[in-house]
């Protein structure tokens, strides 16, 4: 029996609240209704009222709190019901969460996950991926799943983790993806990429649901006789530095693909290590294939146009190829 | 002043129960106000008035002259293991959990030995095995962190609580309604301490809300409130062991409301020119040190020359404290990245 992008989270969460009394999960509507998405559905029946905590409306209350738990000993696992709402927890995280290590030497072995990503026509609120202001944040880490597998494993070792994680799931993905999961305990190690699918003439390197974009390229691509290799981070910060140039260093023309908006976003940043680390390399300039700079737009003809897809990462892959 | 209660979802009656009332008549009590009271503005007047103006303390410098008897009114009434979240003018929390004034004055230079070994200066520093939770700049930003610490006390099935302490200015942040109402809502174990100063670096009270006292919103949240005359070292005191009470016996929240006056600037480097100069005479008389000295001669607990000699032996030890700290290395900027994540 396949296990869904979801129900893996959901299992990851479980099985460590099984496993750690002191882990614990936090947010609005989670407990009762089981979450906007259903990602806790069940923990109140099984774990009470106690370990299940549904909260005020308040994210920045909620994140604060999990930061107060988690510096007592304790592992919190809070929900923002859409990952866009994280804005409203961004002093939490960034001031408070983030430099308590390093400033007073306090751990916070906090989680902070919930849905993110576009394409369901949720809108300006519904629909962002916040990642890149914690990306530009020492002390966080950030953790952005593709598959179900590593989904789960990666939850596991984010709960693990004696430093705050963010960990963006993407919506899209929660029922569409499913794949049948070793049975037992495993972790997904932080911070270190996967090279889903091989490949000699362009390397794609992104994450989340952009994934499954770069490998329905790379099919049609291979008909016409391009190789693409893709590259999924899994890890966002830190960054598996080596994969990226690894890639690079294989196939000499390489794109960065994301959801996320292009200014400021991951990509620039691959992009200046790439120049700096393995430049000799490179056949072809850095490409990168972005959301447009505009907020989510909410009808469907504007949200495809805003969105990356397959068409444009053949596009761009064939240009590299011609360069 | 009498001290003012509002009830929230109780009964004044219901409040604070068994809580014996102090006497106010406990000479030892009175002397261990003296020694932290004192200690702390010995310390702060040397780190504002001589080694910040000597260029050895750079940066914010943040002192409570006319304000300690509220962090050791309230500290005196925790116990250890119960956790602080101090704000930056209420240095004798830590002094009470036996952090010596030299590690304070290594802190406040920037040195290996300070709290935060340079990586933060003045009052930013805490320390988890003493149950002392660093503030951050953000004022008001530590009361939902602060709830959520009493959410892992009322977890782990401990009686201990947590306490903590923001100015008038942090109450118009939403962090701080945030985290209020989810300890009220889930009956958390939290003290919450106010330090109505009446200022907020320049912004009177006035330009801050627009009700006479802070206290008069926890009705809002249907918690307990009182106030309390934050110059008087036994109102915060015999205050603080109510809302202790109240907390450790599991009935949620409870807001005290310490009226004070800052004597100084919001920072070292600010005169205060805003602060109309008669309100620093009328509180200057109010001087919380003086009264507790006041008091314990009135009731023979002391005399003269015994308070002459403590204040001796007092400047003596902060001498020592600050040679101490002069002497403390600077960090080394090899070390410059540890510690970002765990190693």
């Amino acid at each position: 029996m396949p296990t869904t992008y979801l129900e893996a989270i959901r299992e990851g969460i479980w099985e460590e609240m099984e496993r750690d009394p002191d882990v614990f999960v936090i947010g609005e509507d989670i407990g009762v209704y089981g979450g906007a998405f259903k990602v806790t559905a069940g923990m109140l029946d099984r774990f009470g009222e106690r370990r299940v905590v549904d909260t005020p409306l308040a994210e920045s209350g909620i994140v604060g709190a999990a930061i107060g738990a988690a510096l007592m000993g304790l592992r919190p696992v809070a929900e923002m019901q859409f990952s866009d709402f994280i804005a409203c927890a961004y002093d939490q995280i960034v001031n408070f969460a983030a430099k308590c290590r390093y400033r007073w030497g306090a751990a916070v072995p906090m989680v902070v996950r919930g849905p993110s990503g576009g394409g369901i026509h949720g809108g300006p609120f519904h629909s962002q991926n916040p990642e890149a202001p914690f990306i530009h944040t020492p002390g966080l880490k950030v953790i952005a799943p593709a598959t179900a597998y590593d989904a789960k494993g990666l939850i596991k070792a984010a709960i693990r983790d004696n430093d705050p994680v963010l960990f963006f799931e993407h919506k899209g993905l929660y029922r569409r993806i499913k794949e049948d999961l070793p049975e037992g305990d495993y972790t997904v190690p932080i911070g270190k990429a996967r090279v889903v699918r091989e490949g000699k003439s362009v390397s794609v390197i992104t994450y989340g649901a952009m994934v499954y974009v770069a490998l329905e390229a790379a099919e049609a691509l291979e008909k016409d006789g391009v190789s693409v290799e893709v590259v999924d981070l899994r890890t966002l910060l830190p960054f598996d530095e080596e994969a990226v140039l690894a890639t690079v260093r294989k196939t000499s023309r390489v794109i960065l693909l994301h959801e996320d908006t292009l200014t400021g976003g991951l990509g620039g940043e691959l992009a200046a290590r790439i120049s700096e680390h393995a430049f000799e390399y490179l056949d072809a300039p850095v490409a990168r294939i972005a959301a447009a700079d505009t907020p989510v737009p909410f009808s469907a003809p504007l949200e495809e146009a805003f969105l990356p897809n397959r068409d444009k990462v053949i596009e761009k892959a064939r240009w590299l190829c011609a360069y | 002043m009498p001290p003012v209660r509002w009830g929230g979802l109780m009964s004044v009656a219901q409040l604070a129960t068994n809580v014996p009332e102090l006497s106010g008549e406990d000479p030892g009590l009175a002397r261990r106000f003296l020694r932290y009271m004192a200690l702390m503005r010995e310390v702060e007047d040397r780190i504002e008035r001589k080694l910040y103006r000597q260029g050895k303390v750079v940066g914010g410098v943040y002192v409570a002259r006319g304000q300690e008897a509220i962090p050791v009114g309230v500290g005196l009434a925790t116990e250890p293991a119960d956790v602080i979240f101090p704000s930056h003018r209420d240095l004798a929390i830590f002094l009470i959990r036996g952090v010596p004034p030299r590690r304070i004055f290594a802190q406040y230079m920037g040195r290996v030995d300070g709290l935060t070994k340079g990586r933060d200066g003045n009052m930013h520093m805490g320390d988890i095995k003493l149950n002392i939770v660093s503030i951050i700049s953000s004022i008001g930003a530590s009361v939902p962190v602060a709830a959520g610490a009493a959410l892992a006390m009322k977890y782990k099935g401990t009686r201990n609580i947590s306490v903590c302490f923001f100015g008038d200015g942090a109450t118009s942040r939403g962090d701080v309604h945030e985290g209020i109402n989810l300890a009220a809502v889930q009956r958390l174990p939290l003290v919450l301490v106010c330090n109505n100063n009446q200022y907020a670096y320049s912004t009177p009270l006035e330009k801050q809300m627009a009700i006479a006292n802070v206290a008069d919103r926890a009705p809002g949240y249907g918690i307990p409130a009182e106030i309390v005359d934050g110059n008087d070292v036994f109102a915060v005191h015999a205050a603080a062991r109510r809302a202790v009470a109240h907390a450790r016996a599991g009935h949620g929240p409870y807001l005290l409301e310490c009226k004070t006056f800052r004597m100084t600037g919001h920072s070292a480097h600010d005169p205060a020119d805003y602060v109309p100069k008669h309100l620093f005479t009328e509180w200057e008389a109010k001087d919380p040190i003086r009264r507790l000295l006041d008091r314990m001669l009135d009731a023979g607990w002391t005399d003269r020359d015994e308070v002459s000699g403590f204040y001796a032996e007092l400047r003596e030890e902060v001498d020592e404290a600050i040679r101490w700290a002069e002497a403390s290395p600077f960090p080394d900027p090899r070390t410059l990245t540890d510690n970002v994540y765990e190693q």
